[in-house]
């Protein structure tokens, strides 16, 4: 056990070739996450209902929809902040119904928040470190007393954060405060603090919010090589349509809690019931027009 | 290896391993030289006692970030057990210090047990409940210690709430009775014990907060919502931290009890809890020199305010309002923030 952790940063950090992106190289393999009949009532309002996936191994996949469409509400049922009210989810096969956050992490979800999260009053380093919580191999006593192991593991545990940091090139800021980093960096550590975690499968909340285009553009290149180099599935929650058409290679429309397109890309931009969930209908819209300019 | 011993925050720890250090060989010296007042010397026990306290309350009020309003209960059930310890030993040890070292370990222990048992329904929850039980806690081993009897005969130890009942030989000794508290008590608390005692909860507590652990209770404390999702088992942490802060405690009212003859529960009442919060709300909530700093000052406060007889505690106050208003002052705080090592580290990079 301990063999695998002191690698666990090198072994995983295989790289692949990113040009070839064939959502078929998954097909064989079974998906990482699969929800059935997935939903939630918060008292008599439905949230999500009926709410059906599949990831592959190492897809991108992408959660859209307007506003209040239950996206975000999506992410905390995968990881157990609010438990489900129908349904199941299925995390490499195994059933997560009675797990809680803290256990569905260790057993391969983890995610940023839409609105940042961090340890404020902790430095960066720490953060990650953090993230590598459950892999530091020392107890209570081991800290107290200064025992071998504390300085072996915590001089492992800094390697590792440090090479984790390195993929966003911040390790140059691992001594700051995390909370007194700009937005843009804040976004970037939330993301590794995450990724050490080892996850299987990393849920980005509008990773992009509140960036410009070229900080997005950077995200998105940072977001496809995370996926290549751990070999992870990644699913995002986005409102930035260059991103997630961009990286996603399959993509699920939501609107008030239903499933309303799912599939490509290019099918959904063409999709008529996509369009009408962002849009509006036309006709109706236009019959307004017409009556108010009457 | 070397470049982590370097680190800011180890930096501030020697610092105040320093502080405290010097400070026992200055009076110590003083002592030794015969020029200490007889009004400072009785005092120095009790400072020990108290800047235990502080150090301890802040693990869980600066560290874990949860208010706790019955700190002294925790005080009471070391002053209780551990001089119990200390007067059941008296045939079998003969040596004061060990016998005192024996009391603060069983105070300790039996501190720690309570925690873990005050801990166990309230530090599943979020919120300010941990406020609430405490404070209920505080006034319920009041109650408890002012209607124990407790004595020792040859058959060991006798236990009850009624003194009649105790059921003890003729020749069996009262220990703990009820309201009168425990009284005949040796005096075998001493400074360099106490100083002993401060420098190991400072060791645990630096050390703990610079582990994996630490760094767990901090992140609980920062953000107990993205602690979770990075897999963090929040009851877990929370429990290492109040235990281990209840476990001070318990040491530190045993070390506090074997200072005086006699003493009742009533030592330990919520004055006594809001007065060590006060020691950490000044000094600063996480700074384990700020607390210690304002513990040993408050508690000589009062001593040495005592030619102004009747206005003391006016006095007091009017001090602990000024401290506050001079700590807060913008432009006081960055005249003495020249002096203190930068807090940021490299976050201007």
């Amino acid at each position: 056990m301990s063999e695998q952790k002191k690698q666990r940063p090198v072994t995983r950090m295989v790289p692949v070739q990113s040009k070839a992106i064939v959502p078929e190289r998954d097909a064989d393999k079974s998906p990482i996450l699969e929800c059935h009949h997935l939903g939630i009532d918060f008292g008599g309002l439905t949230a999500v209902n009926d709410f059906n996936l599949m990831v592959g191994r190492t897809e991108i996949a992408g959660l859209i929809g307007p506003n209040g469409a239950g996206k975000t509400t999506i992410f905390n049922l995968l990881t157990k902040v609010y438990q489900p009210t129908r349904g199941s989810i299925l995390l490499d096969g195994a059933d997560t119904s009675k797990m809680t956050t803290e256990q569905v992490n260790r057993a391969g979800i983890a995610r940023t928040f839409q609105n940042i999260r961090l340890f404020n009053n902790l430095s960066v380093e720490d953060n990650v470190k953090l993230g590598l919580h459950n892999h530091i191999g020392y107890g209570m006593w081991g800290g107290v007393f200064r025992l071998p192991k504390y300085w072996k593991e915590e001089a492992h545990a800094h390697d590792s954060a440090m090479e984790l940091l390195k993929i966003f090139d911040m390790e140059h800021l691992a001594n700051a405060q995390a909370g007194s980093l700009p937005y843009g960096a804040q976004r970037r550590l939330e993301i590794v603090r995450a990724l050490a975690t080892n996850p299987s499968l990393l849920l980005l909340d509008e990773p992009a919010a509140g960036m410009n285009p070229s900080e997005t553009a950077e995200l998105m290149d940072n977001i496809v090589r995370i996926r290549d180099l751990f070999q992870i599935a990644v699913m995002l929650i986005e409102h930035d349509m260059n991103l997630v058409m961009g990286i996603c290679e399959g993509i699920c429309v939501l609107n008030f809690g239903q499933v309303i397109a799912k599939g490509s890309p290019d099918e959904i931009k063409s999709n008529p019931v996509v369009i009408e969930a962002y849009l509006g209908k036309k006709d109706k819209k236009k019959k307004k027009k017409e009556a108010n300019d009457g | 290896m070397k470049k982590l011993n370097l680190t800011k925050t180890s930096r501030n720890n020697f610092l105040t391993y320093g502080f405290v250090i010097l400070f026992y060989i200055v009076l110590q010296s003083i002592a030794a030289g015969g020029h200490m007042s007889s009004m400072l010397k009785g005092q120095l026990v009790p400072i020990c006692a108290y800047v235990v306290m502080a150090i301890s309350l802040n693990l869980t009020v600066g560290v874990l970030g949860e208010l706790s309003l019955g700190h002294a209960g925790f005080m009471s059930v070391g002053a209780f057990m551990g001089t119990t310890t200390a007067i059941a030993l008296k045939s079998v040890v003969a040596s004061p210090t060990l016998r005192l070292i024996c009391a603060l370990i069983v105070g300790a222990i039996f501190a720690g047990i309570v925690g873990f048992l005050v801990g166990i329904p309230v530090l599943r929850l979020n919120g300010d409940y941990l406020a609430i039980v405490t404070l209920a806690f505080g006034e319920i081993i009041k109650s408890i210690f002012n209607n124990l009897y407790l004595g020792l005969d040859s058959h060991g130890f006798h236990m009850s709430l009624l003194d009649n009942k105790l059921h003890m030989e003729p020749e069996g000794k009262l220990i703990i009775g009820g309201p009168m508290g425990i009284g005949g008590i040796q005096k075998i608390a001493n400074f360099t014990v106490g100083f002993g005692l401060i420098m190991v909860c400072l060791i645990v507590i630096f050390n703990l907060v610079n582990s994996r652990a630490g760094r767990a209770i901090m992140a609980i404390r920062d953000n107990r919502i993205a602690a979770e999702s990075v897999g963090i088992p929040i009851t877990k942490y929370k429990m290492m931290a109040f235990v281990t802060s209840a476990a001070m405690a318990g040491a530190a009212g045993a070390l506090f009890a074997l200072n005086f003859s006699t003493f009742v529960a009533n030592k330990f009442d919520f004055n006594t809890s809001i007065l060590v919060l006060v020691f950490v709300v000044l000094g600063g909530l996480g700074n384990m020199l700020g607390s210690i700093v304002a513990a040993a000052a408050l508690t000589i406060l009062p001593e040495a305010l005592r030619q102004f007889a009747s206005y003391r505690m006016l006095v007091y106050a009017i001090v602990l309002i000024l401290v506050m208003l001079i700590r807060n002052n913008p432009t006081i705080r960055s005249f003495f923030d020249r002096f203190r090592l930068s807090k940021k580290g490299g976050a201007e990079e």
